[in-house]
């Protein structure tokens, strides 16, 4: 086994054990859990079974194995940056139509207020 | 020509306290019928008291949505309430109430669905920046080109809108700058714009909510969601 298959090896097993261990805390909802657990699985398989790297550099023609390692745990990385984007684009429509019923909501109560008051005086 | 149908004017309102009782009292004096709604988008300043003590109903936002989301909020109320015709008047005092029947009687002669108050089409006495006017071009032109139609004021926020128009905006209006986007959405959509010539005034107090420094990024943004628009599906 090759020094640079142990180093991989041993941080991708510390990256699921952080993961897993925020889902055990309750800290990240599985949903989310869910692409990061596929990212570290992907970069396992590929750190164990070193011919699949080899395999995966010849067909596209990257001359140093390692490199491809490296190619997946950054196409990962954007994966979940992208994946981060759209939850985040979700949310803040999500916070705006919050605040928005929020205001009309208000002026609801505002009116039954002072129409009960109304009431009380007469 | 006014007469049954129930009007709202919508004032989105961003620190305006100088300006924001004169903009709501011209409106009432012009239309007594038009109920005034100022959507009051967090302001910091004296905004929502000075609002309050006026006739109008005031809506206040936790936090500052900006004009695309204050604007939104009072197609919701107008939705949720029954109006027949939203009128949005900017609570800066550049909109002239005077100027609110002819958006209303050009909806009506022209079976339009919105009505655009436009400072363009004749010239009265209005001067703007050169960055605003190269983004005035550039809207129109793409704008005729995707609509068939030309809008020569895509950034004027002085319009009048059908109830079928306030539905579908309370469901999808542009966030940041929505006047320019919200031409194309309007468009592709299948409703019919027309547009007028009307006169407006000198901003009262507060300045433009574009500056010069942040016009290009105004410019690539709206740009992107027009083209967005475009490829986006129908919402109908």
């Amino acid at each position: 086994m090759d020094r640079v298959q142990i180093v991989s090896i041993s941080l991708v097993v510390l990256l699921l054990g952080v993961i897993f261990q925020l889902i055990r805390k309750n800290r990240l909802l599985e949903q989310y859990s869910l692409l990061w657990i596929l990212s570290a699985a992907i970069l396992l398989l590929i750190s164990l079974w070193k011919g699949l790297l080899d395999l995966i550099s010849s067909l596209a023609g990257i001359y140093y194995p390692p490199s491809a390692l490296f190619l997946f745990a950054i196409l990962c990385g954007i994966m979940i940056a992208l994946h981060f984007s759209v939850v985040i684009s979700r949310l803040t429509k999500q916070n705006h139509t919050l605040a928005q019923e929020i205001a009309l909501l208000k002026q609801k109560i505002e009116i039954i207020g002072k129409s009960k008051d109304f009431k009380c005086e007469e | 020509m006014i007469g049954s149908q129930k009007m709202l004017a919508i004032v989105p309102a961003y620190n305006e306290a100088g300006s924001i009782v004169e903009v709501v009292e011209d409106i009432q004096r012009v239309i007594p019928a038009m109920d005034v709604l100022v959507v009051n988008d967090c302001s910091t300043d004296q905004t929502e008291a000075r609002a309050r003590n006026t006739t109008s109903t005031v809506i206040s936002l936790s936090f500052n949505l900006g004009i695309g989301g204050a604007v939104q909020t009072g197609f919701k109320y107008a939705a949720e309430n029954g109006y027949d015709i939203a009128v949005q008047v900017d609570g800066d005092g550049q909109h002239m109430a005077s100027e609110i029947p002819l958006l209303i009687n050009t909806m009506e002669t022209c079976q339009a669905d919105v009505v655009i108050g436009s400072r363009f089409i004749e010239k009265k006495g209005y001067t703007t920046s050169w960055v605003r006017r190269l983004g005035v071009t550039v809207f129109t032109n793409l704008n005729s080109l995707v609509l068939r139609k030309r809008i020569t004021d895509n950034t004027s926020g002085f319009r009048a809108y059908n109830r079928r128009a306030i539905i579908f905006l309370s469901g999808n209006y542009p966030q940041d700058y929505p006047e320019p986007e919200s031409v194309i959405l309007l468009g592709v959509n299948g409703f019919h714009l027309e547009e007028v010539p009307v006169q407006m005034r000198e901003r009262i107090h507060g300045q433009s909510s574009i500056s010069a420094v942040r016009s290009i990024y105004y410019m690539v943004k709206v740009l992107l969601a027009i083209f967005v628009d475009i490829f986006k599906e129908r919402l109908h």
